[in-house]
């Protein structure tokens, strides 16, 4: 059989997938990326090759997320792909009259507009952090509630408060003075998603035209809340994909196997040894070949430098092969 | 007297030879640098644009190296870069600098009011003199601009793109350097030959108009080397304005060339009919021309809060659906974070490729 892996590597999660030729999801693995992607990769890639008792030969590997150049040096990748692509191949994949997608993870949140299963418009949060995931996590533990137990607890609610969602530092100020006048806690879990949705639509949206299909993906479609609250918002039926917590690895490795499959290669995949047995660091350093003293990161395994970044010039960049990326 | 001027893309290299030849000593800003933006967000208002912050790290890194007069562009109209010498002034000023500034404004009706204004800058130079020194600046922009245009073209076809990126460096620093006009030729002619002769892919690369505050189109510190980003991801991008096209509306009252911008405000009709200041009545313009030019899509680019660009980018949802062409918008400030910027333009290409292939195969 052949296997495709796909990886995403983001701010919060690191997710692992394994799909066959005909795309169906074989395995899946979901963790923390706890700030340390190198480890994350590693780690991910074992577990998955454990779920399979190893039995696997990999055929090609796509990355994506904002880890997805380190996952390449790491592990070989055949396809480096955005998150915007991958995330509108995979729910394409699955919902192929799909025309709009929200994806909202841990730190950023998306809006992607298809139209005959092509990306004809996107948008990404800039600078806040009010309508992605960790807006949530961190009130969720300010109520003292499990992030698992949010969704369940929020569809309970019959009047949801009103909550600012403008921002989060208002939302806060807002939710505890909701607390302290003795509202339901169903009720202000239900106004922070319906809060949540606002901004989203705002800061991310505006002014786009969503029109149904509407797929939800991302870690936060996990949450009832959301995707109800989406619905009384938007007045149209949301759908969650199977697998939307991993729906980029997916796209990830559907991107590889088309990859493979058009171009009849060998994958560059770097094998079992080159991951398991190496000893991966990063280490970083002032450049002081100008005044702009950029901050270069190396990525070895074991005294070997594998690659370079972080310099706007791109002579270290490019002092080991540089790979096309796109 | 020692005279310093801001930077703004390749412009120092035709404003030291201007400058120079009005017998003036020059002590040129060092590059725009990490330091340059740091010394900038350090002494402006917090709110203020970027273009000011980085203009104003240039003054204050010249004038640690002696310089003692400062050449800067004036304006007029509904954006801030009319006020940004004066505010530079008494900023520096406030800061205990000793110095002058001289403010360039566009002449009302004639254009020898602009050489009037250069004799004065002079050192006991004659009009005649002004004039030449204007002439040769003038040239010499030209050949940077021939071998800018040159590079943006042949830099998303070519398999090498370092080299690329190496000869057109190479160029402009020998540019700089040429003393007269027979230099100029040469270093222009040789490294136009030389990207001339770079090996090319063969692939037809997608095209991207690039629109915006003028600033942040031509600065690429200002706007993270977008134009090569773009480039090393096989697109070719076409920048909608050209420091020469500033300089001949805004200082030469359109006298050297034919002005491009009557053919954009036209261009602009029915989306936008009122100048809203800065460049966003020609930012709508130039996107509609290049929809009407089958280009594959337009990134707008200005700096955070850039009034006339918020506008202009208001406007552009209309044009984006009439005229369809894809547009996106990136504003830019003093953040590191180039990730960011990288995801959004692979994944506006991979759209345009996506969007190219699929009317490809329907027709």
């Amino acid at each position: 059989m052949s296997y495709y892996l796909g990886v995403d590597i983001g701010s919060v999660s690191s997710n692992f997938v394994l799909i066959d030729e005909l795309s169906n999801v074989l395995e899946k693995i979901y963790m923390r990326t706890e700030g340390n992607p190198v480890k994350a990769v590693k780690q991910g890639y074992k577990e998955l090759m454990e779920k399979m008792n190893g039995k696997v030969s990999i055929q090609g590997v796509g990355t994506t997320g904002s880890g997805r150049h380190l996952a390449d040096i790491i592990l070989g990748a055949d396809v480096v792909k955005n998150e915007i692509t991958a995330h509108a191949v995979a729910a394409s994949f699955f919902h192929p009259d799909a025309r709009t997608i929200i994806e909202i993870g841990g730190q950023d949140s998306k809006m992607i507009i298809l139209q005959d299963a092509i990306v004809s418009d996107f948008a990404m949060n800039t600078v806040c952090a009010a309508g992605t995931g960790s807006f949530l996590d961190q009130q969720a533990s300010r109520l003292n509630i499990l992030i698992q137990d949010f969704g369940p607890a929020a569809l309970k609610s019959k009047q949801p408060v009103r909550i600012a969602g403008r921002c989060g530092v208002f939302a806060e100020s807002d939710m505890i003075h909701k607390q302290q006048m003795g509202y339901p806690l169903e009720d202000i879990l239900m106004g922070l998603c319906e809060a949540l949705v606002r901004n989203y639509l705002n800061n991310v949206g505006k002014g786009k035209k969503i029109e149904s299909p509407v797929i939800f993906q991302g870690g936060v479609a996990a949450n009832a809340g959301l995707k109800r609250a989406f619905e009384k918002i938007l007045q149209m039926e949301i759908k969650v994909p199977p697998y939307h917590d991993v729906m980029g690895a997916v796209g990830a490795a559907i991107l590889a196997r088309e990859y493979i499959e058009e171009h009849q290669c060998a994958s560059v995949f770097k094998g079992d040894s080159f991951i398991t047995e190496g000893q991966f660091n990063s280490s970083s350093f002032e450049c002081q070949g100008c005044p702009n003293m950029c901050e270069v990161v190396c990525i070895r395994r074991d005294k070997e430098a594998l690659a370079y970044w972080g310099d706007r010039c791109k002579r270290w960049e490019t002092s080991i092969g540089h790979k096309e990326v796109g | 007297m020692k005279i310093t001027y801001p930077h703004m893309g390749n412009a120092h290299i035709a404003i030291n030879a201007m400058l120079e030849n009005l017998k003036l000593e020059v002590i040129p800003p060092p590059p725009i640098s990490k330091k340059t933006f740091e010394l900038g967000v350090k002494h402006c208002p917090e709110f203020a644009c970027m273009p000011l912050k980085i203009n104003l790290g240039n003054f204050i890194e010249a004038l640690d190296l002696g310089a003692d007069t400062i050449l800067m562009a004036g304006g007029w109209g509904p954006c801030r870069f009319g006020y940004y010498a004066q505010v530079e002034r008494d900023i520096l000023e406030d800061l205990g600098f000793d110095f002058e500034m001289v403010i360039l404004e566009a002449p009302d009706s004639r254009v020898s009011e602009l050489f009037q204004q250069l004799q004065a800058l002079g050192q006991n130079v004659s009009i005649w003199e002004a004039f030449k020194a204007l002439k040769f600046a003038w040239y010499k922009l030209q050949v940077v601009e021939k071998l800018e245009r040159s590079f943006a073209y042949i830099h998303p076809r070519a398999a090498d793109k370092n080299r690329v990126e190496d000869i057109y460096d190479k160029g402009l620093l020998e540019l700089e350097r040429a003393q007269d006009k027979s230099d100029i030729d040469e270093a222009g002619s040789k490294n136009l030959d030389r990207l001339n002769q770079m090996v090319l892919t063969g692939k037809k690369p997608l095209k991207i108009g690039l629109v915006g505050e003028i600033y942040t189109v031509l600065e690429p510190m200002a706007n993270y080397s977008i134009a090569r980003c773009l480039g090393r991801l096989n697109v070719e991008v076409d920048n909608s304005i050209y420091i020469s096209d500033w300089l001949n509306d805004h200082l030469l009252g359109s006298l050297v060339k034919k002005s491009h911008q009557k053919h954009l405000v036209k261009c602009a009709r029915p989306y936008l009919n009122y100048s809203v200041g800065g460049h966003g009545l020609e930012t709508v313009g130039s996107t509609v021309d290049y929809a009407r030019k089958k280009y594959d899509g337009v990134i707008q680019v200005g700096p955070l809060t850039c009034m006339p660009e918020i506008v202009a980018q208001s406007v552009l949802s209309s044009v984006s659906k009439e005229e369809d062409i894809p547009c996106m918008t990136l504003y830019f400030d003093e953040h590191a974070g180039t990730a960011g910027i990288q995801t959004r333009l692979e994944a506006f290409t991979d759209m345009l490729k996506r969007k190219k292939t699929l009317t490809a195969l329907t027709h």
